[in-house]
Formats: C-alpha cells, structure tokens, sequence
C-alpha cells in the first residue's frame, strides 16, 4: 500500500509571532520556520507503517512556497521515499489545499492518506476532513492509533471525555493526533541521504487547481494583553489570595 | 433573513451545552435559528433542543446511521436539510464532533469553513483566533453557505427552556458505508478531562521526574483538578504527551491554573493565557511565567506543593 503524507511548514513552536503593525498578518520574514509539529507526527506513523510491512512507499507533499523545499527535505530524512512540492506563494486555505491533494490522490492513487490534525498557524482543523469530502472516502481524525488490517483501517480517535474507535474502508485519510506516536529525529546520514531522494515541483495549475483563497482576512490584531500579577511570600498567603481574594478554591 | 442551521451535539436524551453556546453565537448573526438533531432513538433531544430559548425550529433526523455521529454518514445529511432548506448558515460548537462534521460539510458544499469564531462582527464577518490565540484574525466570507465552528468558552449557553418551537422529522441518504463505529471508552477517572476542567495543576521540567508527578496528582486531587504538564515535561519523559497543555497540545481556559516548575514558554503560555486565575510556583523569580501570573510563588516546589495541598486540606 502507498502512503501519501501531507506535511505544511509553519513558524516554528518556539516562536513568539509578532503582529504587523499595519494589522494585515503575522511577521513572517527572517523568523524561524519548521515542519508542522503534528505533520512530524504524521510522517513518523507511515514511516512505522512501512518499517512494519504494511506501506510499500511514502510519497510525501507540500503546499507552498519554493522554501517548503526543506520542510520536505525532513520528511524525506524521517524515511519519506519521494516527495512533490505543489509550489504558490498563494496563502493556501484548507479546501484549496484539499483540492491540490485530492488531485495527487488521483495520480498517485494510495491507500492511506495521513496528514496531520491542524497546523498550528491558522489552526484550522479542517484539511483532512475536506479531503476525505472531496475523495468520498472514510476519515479517522484524531488518531491516537492506526491499524490497518486487510481492506480496513481502525482508527482510534481522541474525542472530548475519551476514546473512541471506528472502523474506515480503505483507501481512507487520517488526521494525527499528538498522542499517535513520538516522531524520531532525522539522523545526519539519513539527512544526508535524503538530499538524494526524488523532490518533484508542479504549480496548482498544472493539477488544475484554483487556490485563491475564499475568505479575505480584514485584519490580524493581537490579543488583549495579560497583566502580572502580585508575588506572594508563603503558601499560607496564596491559599488565603486564592480563597478571599480570586475565589476560585 | 436567511436562516440558520444549528448542528446538535448530543446524546440522543439530551444536548451537550456545547450546542447552546453555538445557539447565542447563532443569534448575534441574525435571522430564524434552526437545530438539527441527527441520531438514533433521539426523539428527547430534539425535544430539549426545540425548548431552548431563541430555537424556531427543531428538525430530527432518526435513523440507525446517525447513532454514532460519523460525519461519513452525517455530512450528506447536513447538505441535504441546508440545500433543501437555503439555510445561510450551518454552525455548531467546537467540539470533537463539530470539529469532525464541518469541514467535511464545507467542502461538500464547497465552500470555506471557518473554524472556532470567538465572535461575530456581522453575518459574514467574523474573529478567530490564530497562532494558538496569539494573533486574532477578522475574516469575511463571500460563500453563500457560511458553515463555522463556535468556540464555546466565547459564548455565553442559551437558556434551555423558554422555547416552544416544532420539531419536523428529516431525512437523509443513511449509511454511506465507508465507516463504521466499533467502540468508544470514555474516561472514568476521578480527575475531570483536561480541557473541560475548572481547575488545572501542570507541572514543567522543574518536576525532574516522572516519579514526582503523584504529588502534583495530590494536589489535583484535593482541588478537583486535572493535572496537565508542559512540553519540556513531555519531552523528558516525565508524562505522556496527552497531558500537554501548549500550542502542539491541548488549550485550556480554567477558572484557576497552577503551574508548577514551569518556566512559561511560549508554546505553553499560548494554551493557558486564557484562564481565569493563573499561579505560578518556580523557585526561578525570573521566569516568564510570572509575567503571567496573577498570583507567583517563589519557592522550591518540594516544600511548596505538600504545603499547599496540607493547607487546602
């Protein structure tokens, strides 16, 4: 079975964005990029699928600007066989992105698509559902575990007050939860190696996609800022804060 | 006046209050508030949704296929009753199963879904927050069908009784077959879940060790609370990675949140800024996390969380 990942680089985790003055998004030049945390989480699962004997090649993709070449780079690094590089310097929303990958679907013809549950810039939540919409196919989001069994994938979704699993016909897509695995770290020969994997690039409009995007963003503005508060010198005077003052014990 | 479409969480006998939140966030966009309730044997929560204050319409959707809520089966059963209906709007709460359901319902319609609107500017305009809350996007959509998702911490619950509207039975196309329930375990612990707790206790990697995690477990215990941790907690090892509060973890808005050894990164900072109360325990005085807190401790947390949990006894 062929495994297609879906992988997005974003501002990396560690990163305190800063808000444009003018209000119309978020810095993004000389700022620390990497590959989506929960995409990590994505890649080191078709990597143990194929470590297992259950995936035969992992093709990697990306969406985005010529730079989404080293996000790519990791996957491959993590034990990605080939990638493709769907290149625009379009902001892309979620159903454009589903649209690029349905079109990849349609070429590349896997088993499984696994992508990651959101990425943490505009923390959608949304790209995997879109995509199994678009495909027909079953959606197992929020996995906290994958087992592929015949023609079947059960899926073990995280849901509010606990878990839950289902059942999906394959071919299905499948987001990542953070609970599915801890992702390995590329390993300098395997770094090395991966400069040597196949990287293909296309354009949205050679898969015949429209990415412009649906919803115009009027404004990007910070959130209200907290204040500090007080220190307190003893336990005794924090429980006495928490009962009398805040309320909240 | 267009109207619109609430998607119920439920359980077949009642709604989840999620559902009521997604109501208010209904009625500060105007027009003629409908719920769908899709499910098995459902009948009383389509009746309890009918009595919320504000609903015009109940419409119930009974069919085996609907009993577990796959958005599989779901989704086409939405786009029906919003085609059939001209619905402006497809809305629901925030949730495991809104979060699952809508976008699958957006891209059917082909549309944009926007997702955990913390307000509503007007009918097509609309704020959410990004970067894990540190920016706030205002966004307009130009779809004929705007479907979003409703941050529920950002939106007062309906009142679920002084309505008296209808319920209308619906139907869809049924099982779509491409899935299936198997089961579901839902927590039993003691320890509320995570984001749905009033009181959260997390601690970083000043804990050191996994094995101080159970004081900590002690303090929860005696507040009620749930116990979260930091990524530099997870990332050593000390808790597995569902206990991650942060930016790549869960988001949490508590009435009170203790963070223990916790220097206050970023990544965590962005999945608990929004709580009520915030204290902080960390022998470093200079850690960011006091630049948070509401109230700080400087202590060394070994003598400080027992202090506190034989106090709070």
């Amino acid at each position: 079975m062929k495994i297609l990942c879906a992988v997005k680089r974003v501002v990396d985790y560690n990163v305190k964005i800063r808000v444009k003055t003018d209000q119309s998004g978020v810095e993004t030049s000389n700022v620390k990029f990497s590959m989506n945390p929960f995409d990590e989480i994505a890649v080191e699962e078709a990597v143990r699928l194929k470590e297992a004997g259950t995936a035969t090649e992992i093709v990697v993709v990306s969406v985005g600007p010529a730079q989404t070449q080293e996000t790519l780079r990791t996957a491959l690094a993590m034990g990605a066989d080939r990638a493709i590089l769907v290149q625009t310097d379009v902001a892309t929303e979620p159903l454009a992105v589903a649209k690029v990958l349905k079109a990849l679907v349609g070429k590349e013809a896997p088993g499984l698509v696994i992508l990651g549950k959101q990425a943490i810039d505009d923390d959608c939540n949304q790209t995997g559902q879109m995509l199994a919409a678009l495909l027909g196919w079953g959606q197992g989001t929020f996995a906290s575990k994958v087992a592929p069994a015949g023609d079947a994938v059960a899926v073990t979704r995280e849901i509010d007050g606990g878990l839950e699993v289902v059942s999906l016909k394959l071919p299905a897509v499948v987001t990542a939860d953070l609970r599915l695995n801890e992702p390995r770290y590329a390993s300098l020969p395997n770094i090395m190696k991966a400069k040597k994997k196949p990287l293909e690039t296309v354009t949205p409009d050679a898969l015949g996609v429209d990415v412009t995007p649906r919803l115009k963003t009027l404004k990007v503005a910070e959130p209200a800022k907290r204040q500090a508060g007080i220190k307190v010198p003893d336990v005794a005077t924090l429980v006495d804060k928490l009962k009398n003052e805040a309320r909240v014990i | 006046m267009a109207n619109i479409l609430v998607i119920a969480d439920h359980d077949g006998a009642s709604l989840k209050p999620a559902t009521l939140n997604a109501v208010t966030a209904a009625s500060k966009i105007g027009g003629d508030i409908h719920i769908l309730v899709a499910g098995k044997g459902a009948q009383a929560a389509a009746d309890a949704a009918a009595k919320v204050a504000g609903v015009a319409k109940g419409l119930l959707a009974d069919d085996a296929a609907y009993e577990h809520q796959l958005p599989e089966d779901v989704a086409p059963l939405v786009v029906s009753t919003v085609k059939a209906g001209g619905y402006s709007h497809v809305l629901a709460g925030a949730t495991s199963v809104g979060k699952n359901l809508l976008p699958r319902v957006a891209a059917l319609l082909d549309v944009a879904a926007i997702s955990d609107i913390t307000a509503v500017v007007s009918a097509d305009t609309f704020e959410r927050p990004i970067y894990a809350g540190n920016a706030i996007a205002t966004v307009q959509s130009a779809d004929a069908v705007k479907v979003i998702t409703v941050r529920t911490t950002a939106f007062e619950t309906a009142a679920s009784e002084g309505g008296s509207a209808t319920v209308e039975a619906v139907s869809g196309a049924g099982a779509a077959g491409l899935s299936s329930f198997v089961s579901a375990e839902l927590t039993k612990s003691e320890r509320p879940e995570l984001t749905a707790a009033r009181v959260v206790v997390s601690g970083g990697r000043g804990m050191q060790s996994g094995e101080n995690f159970p004081m900590l477990e002690a303090l929860a215990d005696k507040l009620g609370a749930a116990v979260g941790a930091s990524r530099a907690a997870v990332d050593a090892g000390f808790v597995p990675n569902d206990y991650q509060v942060g930016q790549t973890g869960k988001i949490v808005a508590p009435e009170l949140y203790i963070a223990v050894g916790i220097s206050g990164a970023i990544q965590h900072l962005a999945g608990m800024k929004d709580s009520k109360v915030i204290v902080a325990i960390n022998k470093d005085e200079e850690a960011p996390i006091f630049q948070v807190a509401d109230y700080g401790l400087v202590a060394d947390l070994f003598k400080a969380v027992p202090e506190l949990t034989d106090k709070l006894g």
